[in-house]
């Protein structure tokens, strides 16, 4: 029998009971629906965290200083005074994977705006760090090279900051205090949102010249963190080994002491936050999956109901020349239908409530082809599982019997 | 040999050409058949020993009490069941040893029923109905649909092709039956109780369908109840316990074709 014929039988065997087709077809709906959406949400979550740890940069490194053991107490990274000004000169000038680095320091304090104020973090550093982090001003432009030689009390402001001081009014120009010292704003960063590692609000920061916050905030001539960009995605697994064996050196640590510092790799990060969320993805599909299985089982029920209900049916046919392939292939081909067509409109759904779902969090939900070929494969997959054993059936009724049935 | 007389000359010819020379030997060949049933503690024995020949272009009426092995030996005949002892030889082939394909295919090539509660698909054109057979054997779709409908014209329903079996009355869904066993052309007609649900005018017209069909050449068993039916046959068989008990010609055959003349013609 022609493939259209047989399309043709199972659309109109489908068509004589509507809502029982409809409501069986729901299960694969929502099913395929599920497993769409809910990998788009996956996807784009990881999309997300891909796109805050480039913008973070990529080829990012970032050396802290390190942890001290002091009489058994062993105290956090940041802790050690031994990380200086001169590292991080040593750094660009000796280690060849190695394009950029700024130096920094942090403390926090309370800024102060005309009748608003607001406690923060103020970090020094020096104008590189902007390019590295690739971070551009939204408003103004960041402090020079010669406000930091000369100590200058100039400021860039993270967005939360300029948010909660300044509100509507214009905020380049601006003088405030911070710790009571008087700080002219001269830049204004773009918003960058909450850390794609740690989760905290990256925008709520000050930076300052490094040598303002050392000598007039601080007092402290060490550094807490030196930032480096590597000169290419490639080399900073390279830039990490020379960094480490450099300031070793520069530090005299003998081998087998542990390093007063710690050198961390971004592309490791990002690598850690892409896999997290990639397993998260896995999860929310499999969670998804289930449904299928249980659409699938629904329309394992229907075509059993069916089989019953047209018992004469299939004898008749098998009496004017069915063969038990003819038969088991028409209700194969019934369930496949219903589940590729459930497959349809999952689809259509699955891509629907992705759409609510992005405007709903703000948030790229991708719906990737990917998905929808798998979900429209596996769809024919559980009609072909589901539909075999009540065509089986159906196929082995025996034809005298399904003529005398009532 | 059976008629070639009378008008349906053209008819006559095609089944001859068709057919050749198996035309000479008997159509239905039952040797020394038997059948049980196994149900678990008692066997029940519903063939014993049946043998019979059917002829080429015969018209014959079983007969016989229910229990009797009548429709044990119409599901033997239409290649539904096989014997359990015994040969069934159709068109000199021996099928009570053919596996369930090869029996499919002989009943969807070989083989037309005719059924008492008609059975046709609800919600499917009368020629959809009619077709069906033809799908089974994958006949290319022209020739297909020119079959379905030369068969429904046969039975004087060319007006009626795209009804649904809902839009039409008993007798006319029976002659819709009659034109799907009909239209792979098979050797022989196979006819469960086709009146049981039809009443008396109805059923002689579908009598005149089956002897004019006959005198085409198309060898027909009938099963049936009604001696009035019966009669209508060239040939009946009666059963009684799983044995053939009489075999005679009818004598004093009425024509259906007549009788309807002198029957009222029925209200609608």
């Amino acid at each position: 029998m022609d493939l259209i014929s047989i399309l043709r039988i199972a659309m109109r065997a489908l068509s004589r009971n509507k809502m029982r087709s409809a409501l069986t077809m729901l299960g694969i709906i929502i099913g395929v629906g599920a497993v769409i959406a809910m990998v788009g949400v996956g996807q784009g979550a990881s999309k997300q965290v891909q796109d805050q740890i480039s913008a973070m940069g990529s080829n990012m490194l970032f050396v802290s200083s390190g942890t001290v053991n002091r009489g058994g107490l062993r105290l956090g990274w940041g802790q050690t005074k031994t990380l200086v000004y001169d590292d991080m000169k040593a750094i660009v000038q000796q280690a060849p994977a190695v394009k950029e680095a700024a130096p920094g320091s942090a403390t926090t304090a309370q800024v102060v705006f005309g009748s608003d104020n607001w406690f923060t973090n103020v970090q020094g550093t020096e104008p590189q760090y902007f390019d590295i982090r690739s971070w551009p001003m939204q408003e103004g432009v960041s402090f020079t090279a010669s406000d930091v030689t000369s100590a200058a009390d100039v400021a860039v402001i993270g967005a939360t900051v300029r948010q909660n001081l300044f509100g509507a009014e214009d905020a380049i120009g601006q003088t405030v205090r911070i710790s009571k010292l008087p700080f002219k704003v001269v830049g204004v960063l773009s918003a960058k949102g909450q850390s794609a590692a740690m989760g905290q609000d990256q925008d709520d920061v000050i930076f300052v010249p490094i040598t303002t916050l050392q000598k007039k905030l601080t007092g402290e001539p060490w550094l807490r963190y030196i930032v480096v960009s590597a000169v290419s995605k490639d080399a900073t697994y390279a830039a990490q080994q020379e960094i480490t064996g450099l300031l070793r050196d520069r530090h005299r640590i003998r081998q087998g002491q542990d390093d007063d510092f710690m050198v961390r790799n971004l592309a490791d990060v990002a690598q850690l936050a892409d896999q997290s969320s990639r397993v998260m993805t896995m999860l929310l599909a499999s969670i998804a999956g289930v449904s299928l299985i249980v659409g699938g089982i629904g329309i394992m029920n229907i075509m059993l109901v069916s089989v019953t209900e047209r018992t004469r049916e299939i004898g008749v046919r098998m009496a004017i020349g069915a063969t038990e392939e003819d038969v088991q292939r028409q209700f194969l081909i019934e369930a496949v239908v219903l589940s590729l067509m459930g497959g349809a409109a999952g689809i259509f759904f699955g891509v629907g409530s992705s759409l609510i779902i992005s405007k709903l969090l703000g948030w790229a939900v991708l719906v990737s082809p990917l998905a929808i070929v798998a979900a429209v494969i596996f769809s024919a997959g559980v009609g072909v599982f589901f539909g075999f054993y009540p065509a089986r059936k159906a196929a082995r009724l025996d034809p005298i019997e399904a003529l005398r049935f009532e | 040999m059976a008629t070639v007389t009378k008008n349906e000359a053209i008819t006559r010819t095609e089944w001859v050409e068709r057919r050749g020379l198996a035309l000479e030997q008997p159509v239905i060949r039952v040797e020394d058949v038997h059948k049980y049933y196994d149900l678990g503690e008692n066997k029940v024995h519903a063939l014993r020993g049946v043998s019979v020949e059917i002829a080429g272009g015969e018209f014959v009426a079983i007969m016989g009490a229910s229990g009797s092995g009548k429709s044990t030996f119409m599901n033997l005949l239409g290649c539904l069941d096989k014997p359990s002892s015994g040969r069934y030889l159709l068109e000199g082939t021996d099928v009570s040893q053919l596996d369930k394909k090869a029996l499919a295919a002989i009943r969807n090539r070989k083989l037309g029923f005719v059924f008492q509660g008609f059975n046709l698909l609800s919600r499917t054109t009368a020629l959809e109905n009619v077709e069906l057979p033809t799908l089974y054997a994958r006949l290319p779709k022209e020739e297909r649909l020119q079959r379905a409908r030369e068969s429904l014209e046969l039975v004087g329903l060319g007006d009626r092709m795209e009804h649904f079996p809902s839009q039409l009355s008993g007798g006319q869904q029976q002659r819709v039956a009659i034109a799907r066993a009909l239209v792979n052309r098979p050797s022989i007609l196979l006819a469960d109780e086709p009146t049981g649900n039809l009443d008396s005018r109805t059923s002689v017209e579908i009598m005149q369908i089956f002897q004019t069909l006959n005198e085409g050449g198309l060898t027909l068993v009938l099963v049936t109840h009604e001696p009035d039916i019966a009669r209508f046959a060239k040939r009946t068989i009666v059963f009684r316990d799983g044995k053939i008990r009489r075999d005679e010609l009818v004598k004093d055959r009425p024509r259906a074709a007549e009788m309807l003349k002198t029957l009222p013609r029925a209200e609608d």
